[in-house]
């Protein structure tokens, strides 16, 4: 199956009658619109002629002293001028690739990895090595092999790139023994760690798990979002860089878009001096926890024994392993014919794994829609699996092309 | 009188995509060719036919893919409904959309169309994979092609070439649906043909060839601009050509199908058509073949539309 073939599919999980477990959309239903509507209001009012101004390369300031502040929250103390601000966190990732990567130039990624980075990474004709994970995410022992196998084949390593907290798609987080052995291995081999957090603020018991740039202030570059803590529709995201390094960012942003929206920036810098915005990730949190104990349980009773799945303590996705022999890009069209959908494995690595894997999001739908899809889901299941016993479990579809998600505005 | 046309696009069918951007076009060119008429689009779901009941439309245009929109049900409910539609009816488009059944009844037309047999999943599971694969290629040989009996845009569609690829064939065809066809792959030039009623009778367009990059014409291949070289008119003998026009004439009539049609065929290389399958919802898609068809005709999508709506009307009166 082709990746057009996939993304046909997807178009049909935006339907209402569909529940889709593909996409990773926010739920900013959750935020108070008349909140939103006024802090807009005012803003425009009081501060109209520089909100709909162009504005400074880097950022506006104000916002980066704010976004100090969230940052307290991973224990990430900067200056801000180490700060850029950026259209999401996806676009700093963008010049992260292009000011430090060369076409040939190999990027460590976990097994799997974010979907969007390996295509930033692609788009520069990077080497994408994708190292192994367990169950506190990237495994320090496959990083120094893969290190050692990439350099002994005479390629040139740039960059780490993790996701250390509630890791997309896989749901696992590195515990504080696993960063810092990490980091160590990235400081021993002189490599650069880029630090993906757009989930950090959304664990879901105690405090948010420490920044590995907590710890290190001149090999790691700390990637931040306001897409899952506010609104993802403001795209605004941040990169935290050495001072060497941020000059080029900067210039590399001011070529590419002059500079992010002050409109939206200075939307989150109101949202931030006004509003609780600590309450409202407080309510973001519960509300994905609820959705993903709704996800959990209603697995633990309706999918075969075989079938096995990460527990997220936070963000937005569990990762799934189905039974030998079942192929989760193959299921996808009788998915969608039962009206549920979610995004297989293969689209979160640049080698072909990931066949027997797939991700399902719990953010967007609410709990009875979670509990449906993955009713629908136990019944597709079941009848690949009836399929895989007739054909036999080596009967797998033998084309496969790109990686594929969901576009970002797909449920 | 209400002067409003509905394009019905989208669905839920896998071709969801395909139908949406086949329905833009569509309107788009009727909105330039007949602006006194009020071009909406629509896609289906539980709100239509409160809408079409409330302020019932002068005109639908079906351009829904997969079940609902090709296999004749929604027809019948605009029949039910007495709302004039651009298309054919719904039992008609039933024996249609049924690739095995179109094939049964147009052979029993005199049409070459290869050999094949179409085989639930069940007949699998009770009798052995293996026996049944082993039987189907002792009856129709290598290559051969699977797909879905229903459904189109070659989607859960794979060629054969060995007996160890014909497992994951299956699997692919039945993730789509339940019953799958397995035919004889005639190696040679693929050819659509599309066919619309005038008020002198069925038209044949100039034909349609199709050269896939890899050989295969599959989903890739349809939608992906710049992927596909197509050559209108094909590159046919002329006697080959008629004859291709003549089969997908008698396709259209034979099954009683009216307004618009396309019918997809091999020419292999002694000239022979083999008949392959039908559409009643040809995409018109900015890639798609009825559209390519229409232009090298010297004939307006917008103007096609426009009359086909007129007349959709007039006979409904």
């Amino acid at each position: 199956m082709t990746a057009s073939e996939i993304r046909a599919l997807f178009a049909v999980a935006s339907r209402p009658e569909v529940v889709s477990l593909a996409g990773g959309m926010p739920f900013v239903q959750a935020l108070s619109m008349d909140v939103m509507a006024d802090t807009v209001a005012k803003l425009i009012r009081e501060r109209g002629a520089t909100a709909l101004q162009y504005g400074s390369g880097q950022g506006d300031v104000t916002l980066r002293e704010q976004i100090l502040e969230v940052m307290e929250e991973v224990k990430v103390t900067a200056h801000p001028d180490d700060i850029i601000v950026t259209t999401g966190s996806q676009m700093a990732l963008d010049l992260v690739t292009r000011v430090f990567c060369d076409p040939g130039d190999v990027v460590l990624v976990e097994a799997p990895s974010y979907v969007g980075a390996l295509g930033v990474f692609r788009a520069y004709e990077c080497g994408v090595v994708h190292v192994a994970m367990d169950d506190e995410g990237l495994s320090p022992a496959a990083l120094e092999e893969a290190i050692r196998d990439v350099r002994a084949s005479g390629r040139r390593i740039k960059m780490i790139y993790t996701i250390p907290s509630f890791h997309n798609p896989a749901g696992v987080t590195q515990g504080p023994q696993r960063r810092a052995d990490i980091l160590r291995i990235a400081q021993r081999e002189g490599i650069l760690l880029l630090e993906d957090d757009p989930y950090g603020l959304l664990g879901f018991d105690g405090e948010p798990p420490r920044a590995i740039r907590a710890d290190d202030a001149d090999g790691v570059i700390y990637l931040g979002s306001f897409s899952k803590t506010i609104a993802s529709g403001l795209r605004v995201g941040w990169a935290v860089a050495p001072h060497g390094v941020r000059e080029k960012l900067v210039l590399a942003a001011e070529s590419a878009v002059l500079c992010p929206s002050n409109y939206a920036q200075l939307t989150v810098s109101e949202y931030l001096a006004t509003q609780p915005w600590r309450d409202q990730i407080s309510t973001f949190r519960d509300l994905y926890r609820e959705r993903r104990d709704a996800l959990l349980d209603s697995m633990t009773s309706l999918f075969p024994s075989d079938i096995t799945w990460t527990v997220p303590a936070g963000g937005f996705y569990s990762w799934i392993t189905l039974p030998e022999g079942l192929d989760a890009k193959a299921m996808l069209p009788r998915a969608v014919a039962a009206l549920v959908a979610y995004v297989p494995g293969t689209g979160f690595y640049v080698d072909g794994q990931g066949r027997q894997n797939l991700r399902l999001s719990y953010c967007y739908p609410d709990p009875d829609r979670i509990r449906e899809g993955v009713r629908r889901l136990a019944g597709v299941i079941e009848s690949e699996l009836e399929i895989a016993q007739t054909f036999g479990t080596g009967a797998v579809l033998l084309d496969s092309e790109g990686s594929v998600n969901p576009a970002p505005n797909i449920l | 009188m209400s002067t409003r046309v509905v394009v019905l696009a989208g669905g839920l069918s896998a071709e969801r995509d395909v139908s949406l951007r086949s329905g833009r076009r569509v309107a788009e060119a009727l909105r330039v060719a007949a602006p006194e008429l009020e071009v909406s689009e629509a896609d289906v779901d539980s709100a239509l036919l409160d809408g079409f009941r409330a302020d019932p439309p002068a005109c639908v245009i079906p351009l829904l893919h997969g079940a609902a929109g090709e296999d004749g049900s929604l027809r019948d409910v605009l029949e039910s409904l007495c709302i004039p539609f651009v298309g054919s009816m719904g039992d008609a488009c039933r024996l249609a959309f049924d690739k095995p059944i179109a094939k049964s009844l147009l052979a029993g037309l005199g049409i070459n169309t290869p050999v094949s047999v179409a085989l639930p999943h069940s007949t699998f599971r009770e009798l052995g994979a293996q026996p049944v694969l082993n039987a189907v290629i002792s009856r129709i040989g290598l290559p051969l092609i699977v797909k879905p009996t229903k459904g189109g845009s070659a989607l859960g569609a794979s060629v054969v070439r060995t007996a160890a690829e014909f497992p994951s064939a299956m699997v692919g065809a039945f993730a789509y649906g339940e019953v799958a066809l397995m035919e004889h792959f005639v190696e040679g030039t693929e050819v659509s043909i599309c066919v619309y009623d005038s008020p002198d009778g069925p038209i044949a367009l100039p034909p349609v060839e199709i050269v896939p990059p890899a050989g295969i014409y599959d989903y890739n291949a349809r939608y992906t601009a710049g992927t596909t070289e197509f050559f209108v008119p094909a590159r046919l003998e002329s006697d080959i050509a008629e004859a291709v026009a003549a089969v997908a004439l008698e396709a259209h009539s034979g099954l009683g199908l009216r307004d618009l049609s396309r019918t997809d065929l091999i020419v292999d290389a002694s000239g022979t058509p083999w008949f392959l399958e039908l559409n009643v919802a040809p995409g018109m898609t900015e890639t798609s073949l009825f559209p390519q068809a229409l232009s090298e005709a010297g004939v307006g999508l917008g103007e096609l539309a426009r009359d086909l709506v007129l007349n959709a009307i007039a006979r409904n009166s």
